[in-house]
């Protein structure tokens, strides 16, 4: 009996402190503001809409490959020693063309890993966040600048620059040839692997015992030495990367 | 002429309902609480069987969100390139995901992260926790009918997620912690704004309180509702608040610690039973937010003891991790996330499997909400807080 | 006014149908002032603003804006669904409410029909809404609606017990129904209200009567029929376009009715707090809307504190709580008047 009657008062009150709160809160300004008519500016650091400035984009395919989503697609012409591309802002020596430089930002899940390994800092992420559009086309975005006459001009160029040195190349192997015998032919251009042979596994241990102090990190070894020729990296990267193709050619 | 009801129900009822073993009785109904519904946190079909109000039994469908997470990770070509989809699991504690995989890759390779980068790794990982709660607390109120303090939840979230911003540049799924590091060092004034926060956060703790949870009518929906024994919550493989709510005093920051969880001083909040039985759906809540406060704690107790030092030091350039399998597990908001990593000596690994601490507390839900009404049905699911993303993967 | 009205235009039909008129007069406009008030009520509550934008100040016609988007709405019938009960459900829940405003006085002046029974007439025409959400749970051939729809049904059932016993304790004090008799009752200054006669018994009678009026209107902490989080939204669910701003209507009329209710039983109705002054026709009116417009505040404001009772733990406050208090008030009250005379 006692219990009921407590239960009817702490109903009763409990009731009455919470309409108390609500009430103090009628009267706190609001924590919300008018948007789109007022915006919060964003943190610098953040993460949005990508951006390329193609004028620093010396077509490594860095950001391609680190990519979780496959989002950006990027294909480059070697351009031939007779043109200057120029420089990069910071300074390397550009020597791709990049006729094909799309990006589908509706694949894109603003991870930022692209932003990283990019020797040139090109590849930046803005905080533009209101690009929606009404065709999905639309959504892709391409950063190439390269028209379709430059296009096919350069690759015009480059074959006729390949079939040349390969003729000379031949000349130069005939004539050795004839000089002295067994040299070596020069290997052929690597292609690049794509994911590595596994090795066999060895037979899964026993259900590894559950450790209930800590776990016992090790003291690092020196860390695994670079490896694979790339391009000079700025030291900002820190991200590991797979080889790079040495020689890229014009994807089909 | 119209069919009328129960002419339409008699000719559909299945023979035999899958899951629930046998036809149904004739007072009996199958309600789907479909995957569009505004109560089930995310996309899960839940199948109740009831008589009238009362629950004969939960049939849980899940699958909706599966998005190939453990598929994905063996495609990637390299380990780093798998954070940003093991953020999507939990995508509301997007933090804690992924510090379970960068400790269980770092164990992988053997490597050991500098001071400064534990600190931080702790101080973000406490803050998602926070947030993680305050949006299990806000939808569970919202669940039980109070509209308000989801808000108020939200409120105080968005100053977590603020600091996140500043942090890394995103709000929800951050790609933060990195194998053997952090992406970007913490900005300047950092420490300021998570002592601001904490300072702005204990009082709103009080005021959640009085709101919410000694509101006589909200203890009424909770006490006694899907009471959980401790012995069957050890059993199922019950983990964080759920099994902690049940009285078993168990986390795995202190029982089995990771990282420097071990320098803090601290409680582990336990369900005591103060409103109801021992495990029931007010334990399980009030163990949250016990927690907040108990993440507040541990949060300015490392923004004071934050060493100096270089967070992308120990980043190594190529993880390439001997042919060897480790399995780590740390607690997140949910429990004990588990991550089991089989390396093969390439660039990327050979299988990660994910044991989701919300998949194994799911499972919980036929057993304590049978003979409970629809009504339970929903406070019982709140208090168990599953996110479909990582019980679907 | 009618003998004023028919003075004018000499015809007693006309005059009858004006004045069954001007509480629809009320209500739809009161009805998208209180959805608007509600929408801001609970943004402030929640620290946000609520609409700001439709009409420039403080949004004050978005509910005219979405009156508009819902009366240019398909009309949609499930397939399975009993049709004529589809559409009939909300037209008979409007009218359980609508009806219920002929017997409340908005004035000295003004009252639809002054009738000798008006409060009974009122609690048990205002039951018809029932009705309406049982058709409307049933003939959306839909389980969810199914349950929201039983689960009214019970509520307000049980809830007419509780709201006509402290009802019936004013009315022993006055000795009639009649509600514009109820009002005279309490002329005069405020302690003459009935809130603060027979204390503290009629106190407790005022309190009962918000409470159980609250689920009879399907409120916050009574809200089960429509209990968002786990019917999506109860008995109405399965409406759209013009059905469901009937639906919504009725629900808002009906919030006014009972708080004109308690405005007039227990806190004086037209009567002015102060008297003699500022009463007169035209204040009456005011008095009268403000006492019921802080009923209805009151009401908003505990919608957005509290949370939602479970549909046995509602049966078990208005059967084991409201109604022995109830009945314990009307003895007390009843002995007391035997006493007083």
């Amino acid at each position: 009996m006692g219990r009921y009657f407590k239960d009817i008062w702490e109903g009763l009150y409990t009731v009455l402190v919470g309409m108390r709160v609500t009430w103090r809160h009628l009267f706190t300004p609001a924590v919300t503001i008018q948007y789109p008519d007022v915006k919060l500016k964003l943190p610098e650091r953040a993460r949005n809409r990508l951006y390329v400035n193609m004028d620093d984009c010396i077509g490594c395919d860095q950001c391609s490959m680190v990519c979780p989503v496959d989002c950006i697609t990027i294909e480059t012409i070697k351009s031939t020693p007779d043109v200057d591309l120029g420089l990069t802002s910071v300074g390397t020596k550009k020597r791709l063309y990049v006729p094909r430089f799309d990006i589908d930002i509706a694949k894109c899940c603003y991870c930022g890993l692209c932003v990283y390994p990019c020797p040139t800092e090109c590849i930046k992420m803005t905080d533009v966040y209101e690009f929606s559009e009404y065709e999905r086309q639309n959504l892709i975005y391409s950063f190439s600048v390269m028209g379709q006459a430059e296009i096919d001009q350069a690759k015009t160029k480059l074959a006729a620059f390949e079939k040349a040195e390969a003729a000379r190349k031949a000349a130069a192997a005939a004539a050795k040839a004839a000089a002295s015998p067994a040299a070596p032919a020069k290997p052929a251009t690597p292609v690049p692997s794509g994911t590595p042979a596994r090795k066999p596994l060895p037979p899964l241990s026993s259900r590894p015992a559950p450790t209930t102090s800590g776990p016992a990190l090790v003291k690092p070894e020196a860390p695994p030495a670079t490896s694979g020729p790339g391009p000079a990296t700025q030291g900002q990267s820190s991200l590991p990367r797979e080889e790079p193709s040495p020689d890229p050619e014009t994807k089909p | 002429m119209e069919e009328t009801l129960t002419q339409t129900a008699a000719a559909e009822r299945p023979a035999t309902i899958p899951g629930l073993g046998r036809p149904l009785k004739e007072h009996e109904m199958v309600i789907s609480m479909g995957p569009q519904h505004p109560s089930t946190h995310g996309v899960l079909r839940l199948e109740l069987v009831v008589d009238g109000e009362v629950v004969i039994d939960v049939i849980p469908h899940i699958g909706y969100l599966h998005r190939c997470f453990e598929k994905h990770a063996e495609n990637m070509t390299n380990y780093q390139q798998v954070i940003p989809y093991c953020d999507r699991m939990d995508y509301v504690a997007a933090m804690n995901n992924d510090l379970g995989y960068a400790i269980a890759c770092e164990k992988l390779l053997k490597i050991k992260v500098p001071e400064r980068v534990e600190y931080i790794r702790v101080i973000m990982a406490e803050l998602q926790r926070i947030a993680s709660h305050l949006i299990a607390v806000g939808t569970y109120g919202m669940d039980i009918g109070a509209f308000t303090p989801f808000l108020y939840c939200f409120r105080d979230r968005e100053r977590i997620l603020d600091i996140f911003e500043q942090t890394c540049g995103a709000r929800l799924l951050y790609n933060y912690i990195w194998i053997g590091g952090l992406s970007h060092d913490v900005p300047e004034n950092f420490a300021e704004k998570v002592r601001d926060f904490c300072a702005y956060f204990r009082p709103n703790i009080n005021e959640l309180n009085d709101l919410l949870s000694y509101n006589k009518i909200f203890i009424k929906r909770t006490a006694n509702v899907g009471v959980l024994p401790p012995e069957v919550a050890i059993n199922c493989g019950a983990s964080g608040p759920v099994l902690r709510g049940s009285g078993v005093k168990w986390d795995l920051r202190k029982n089995d610690p990771y990282s420097v969880y071990d320098r803090f001083e601290w409680e582990i909040p336990v369900g005591t039973g103060t409103m109801g039985a021992v495990g029931d759906c007010w334990d399980r809540y009030m163990v949250r937010v016990h927690e907040m406060e108990q993440s507040v704690n541990i949060i300015e107790q490392a923004v004071e003891k934050i060493p100096p030092g270089d967070v992308q030091s120990a980043i190594p350039k190529r993880i390439r991790p001997e042919t060897s399998e480790v399995y780590v597990r740390t607690e997140t908001p949910k429990g004990e996330l588990g991550y089991y990593i089989i390396a093969d000596g390439s660039a990327s690994p050979f299988r990660v499997k994910v044991r989701p601490p919300c998949f194994v507390n799911l499972s919980l839900l036929p057993t304590i909400s049978r003979g409970a009404m629809i009504a339970d049905v929903v406070a019982v699911l709140g208090s168990i807080d599953i996110v479909l993303g990582e019980v679907d993967r | 006014m009618k003998e004023f009205l028919i003075s004018i235009l000499q015809n007693e039909i006309l005059v009858y149908c004006l004045m069954a008129i001007l509480p629809l007069v009320w209500i739809v406009p009161f009805a998208l002032f209180a959805v608007w008030l509600e929408r801001k009520v609970s943004a402030h509550m929640q620290d946000r603003l609520g609409p700001m934008r439709t009409g420039g100040w403080h949004g004050w016609s978005q509910t005219i804006a979405d009156i508009l988007k819902l009366i240019q709405k398909e009309d949609i019938v499930p397939a399975k669904a009993d049709s004529r009960m589809f559409t009939l459900a909300p037209f008979v829940a409007f009218t359980g409410s609508y009806a219920a405003f002929a017997a409340i006085p908005f004035s000295a002046a003004y009252v639809g029909s002054e009738i000798n029974i008006g409060l009974f007439y009122v609690i048990s025409i205002s039951s018809l809404v029932v009705v309406g959400l049982l058709m409307a749970g049933w003939a959306s051939n839909n389980k969810w609606s199914l349950l929201g729809a039983m689960r009214s049904a019970a509520q307000i059932v049980s809830y007419e017990v509780p709201v006509s016993l402290a009802l019936l304790a004013a009315v022993m004090v006055t000795g009639s129904f009649d509600l514009q008799e109820i009002n005279r009752a309490q002329a005069g200054p405020v302690w003459n209200w009935f809130v603060f006669q027979k204390f503290p018994f009629l106190l407790i009678a005022a309190i009962i009567y918000f409470i159980a009026s609250l689920a009879e209107v399907n409120r916050t902490p009574f809200d089960i029929p429509e209990a968002e989080s786990e019917l999506v939204a109860g008995y109405h669910t399965e409406y759209g376009g013009m059905k469901f701003a009937l639906f919504f209507l009725s629900e808002y009329a009906n919030m006014f009715a009972v708080s004109a209710i308690a405005a007039t039983v227990f806190l004086g109705g037209w009567n002015s707090p102060f008297g003699g002054f500022l009463s007169g026709p035209w204040w009456g009116f005011f008095w009268f809307i403000a006492k019921g417009m802080t009923f209805v505040f009151v009401q908003m404001w505990l919608r957005w504190t509290l949370p939602r009772l479970r549909v046995d733990q509602l049966m078990y406050v208005g059967w084991k709580v409201l109604i022995p208090f109830s009945f314990a008030v009307v003895i007390c009250v009843g002995f007391w008047v035997m006493l007083a005379h």
